[in-house]
């Protein structure tokens, strides 16, 4: 069976019942239930019109669930049991469901669930599994959300950023459960940025795909993390640098930088060097000077320390890195790299040990563990 | 019949050998001990005897509820404390002796020089749903 397709079939299926007046809740149920039928039923079966299939099987589910109800409250069932066959409008449904699965009123993790289960077209086994927690535990936060999304007033305009967010968050994630959630991020990002029209969107797509390309190189054996400058540059994917490229020329040529732009324009750079030597970091610092005047994030001031460390010599590093939070994330571990670079091994190991008590993933934990390791044999 | 496997940072009865802690270790020593754990879960589920396992962070802190209306009070993150939970890893064996075996197993992970490092690990079943057929 086409399970991709199948897939991608949801969201038009999910606009078309409530074009013919299903509630979104209801819809996206059904939808649910016609695609668990359709996993099951179609490799022994495959239908000649997968969607018009789909479509039935939903309506179906819908028009039971729909009566039962009526029933169970004494009313009439006001959706039209016979549906009129209309001119199907179905990029713009598509980009609706986005923004309603992504409403900022909603916590994030329901967000992605929701967005991952009716733009997605995955089950709640798969998202469960995804996200290690058990299927009735995210069954109930996709039915919270629903309710919560049924709640909001009608025709509220959509928050791009949010999607955005929500996407980039499902791309992080990486794999889980046997899921490649980073790939399926892409798909829906690639999705929305053909819909959406929006410099930032194209600038989450190439984010994405930089990124993307350097996941192979990006662990060694049983997992271990391999930092960038050590990384076998001719693992990376070209074929999807040149991709990247390409879609944030197009973004950026539209003149409305965001911080999405700017994050794909740091890692076109990283991709562009053929070792670690001849990164551009001069360039590097530019655009995180960008990145900062956009968001006026910690994080970024702490990331930019790093590359003036790079581009202007570690003590430069570390006196951006002076009036920053200590507290901030993977600080112990940027002071530890900037001072080993400026010649202090027995103060950086010690700062390694401490970064890997802060880490936040074993692969970070271990990675930091061997650093202080390496460096406690050298005093 | 379940069992928790219980890693801790500190606690437990007095060690049985005395090392260094692991980032003062060589690091083909760091990368041997790692290896050893992910081969030990990868073993446990070809035989069919892993659930599930976690590694925790240090940090953390004891929280209580303290009476209505107010905010619940918090104590920590120590600095040093007695006991200091590493992580755990549930396993679904056979029998406490299958339980223990694997425990030692375990334990003998390789520290410095490639070394068992001789770690107590404590091992806890779960408390089991009554059975059925004893009603």
């Amino acid at each position: 069976m086409n399970e991709p397709l199948l897939r991608e079939l949801v969201p038009a299926v999910i606009g078309v019942l409530v074009r013919r007046g299903a509630d979104f809740a209801s819809a996206e149920d059904a939808v649910q239930e016609a695609l668990i039928q359709a996993i099951d039923a179609w490799p022994g079966d495959p239908p000649r019109d997968p969607k018009a299939w789909l479509v039935a099987a939903a309506w179906h589910r819908f028009l039971d669930a729909a009566r039962s109800e009526a029933s169970r409250r004494g009313r009439e069932l006001t959706v039209e049991a016979e549906p009129p066959a209309g001119p199907v409008p179905a990029a713009d449904d598509t980009l609706r469901l986005y923004f309603l699965c992504a409403q900022p009123a909603l916590p994030r993790s329901s967000a992605v669930a929701l967005t991952l289960r009716a733009v997605g077209g995955l089950t709640t086994r798969q998202i469960a599994a995804a996200y290690l927690v058990p299927e009735p535990t995210m069954a109930q936060r996709i039915s919270r959300a629903k309710r919560r999304v049924a709640g909001l007033p009608p025709g509220q305009p959509g928050d791009l950023g949010t999607v955005l967010r929500v996407l980039y968050l499902v791309f992080n994630e990486g794999y889980g459960g046997g899921l490649d959630l980073a790939a399926e991020a892409i798909r829906l990002t690639r999705q929305l940025a053909a819909l959406a029209d929006d410099p930032e969107a194209a600038g989450l797509l190439a984010l994405m795909l930089l990124h993307h390309a350097r996941r192979p190189s990006r662990t060694g054996p049983g997992g271990r993390l391999v930092p960038l400058a050590e990384q076998d540059r001719s693992r990376w994917d070209t074929r999807l640098i040149a991709e990247g490229v390409a879609v944030l020329q197009g973004a950026l040529a539209r003149d409305r930088l965001g911080e999405y732009q700017a994050q794909a324009a740091i890692a076109a750079l990283h991709a562009d060097a053929r070792t670690a030597a001849e990164t551009d970091w001069t360039q590097i610092v530019e655009w995180y000077d960008e990145l900062l005047a956009l968001t006026g994030s910690p994080v970024v001031r702490l990331n930019r320390a790093v590359a003036v460390g790079e581009a202007d010599g570690p003590l430069a590093g570390l006196s951006e890195l002076a009036p920053l939070d200590a507290g901030l994330p993977r600080y112990a571990a940027v002071s530890a790299y900037l001072h080993e670079r400026a010649g202090r091994p027995a103060l950086a190991a010690g700062l390694y040990a401490e970064a890997a008590r802060a880490a936040a993933s074993t692969p970070e934990r271990d990675h930091l563990l061997r650093q202080a390791a390496r460096l406690h044999r050298r005093k | 019949m379940k069992y928790l496997l219980l890693k801790h940072y500190r606690g437990g009865p007095a060690p049985a050998v005395e090392f260094a802690p692991m980032d003062q270790w060589a690091p083909a020593e760091v990368d041997a001990h790692i290896q050893f754990m992910l081969d030990f879960a990868a073993r446990l589920e070809q035989s069919g005897e892993f659930v599930d396992g976690q590694a925790l962070a240090p940090g953390g802190a004891f929280v209580r509820y303290d009476g209505e209306g107010r905010p619940p009070v918090t104590d920590g993150p120590f600095a040093e404390t007695k006991d200091l939970i590493a992580g755990w890893m549930v396993i679904d064996v056979e029998s406490w002796d299958r339980a223990v075996q694997l425990a030692g197993e375990l334990s003998a992970a390789p520290g410095p020089g490639g070394k068992p490092i001789y770690e107590w690990l404590e091992v806890r079943p779960f408390l089991a749903h009554p059975q059925t057929v004893t009603e």
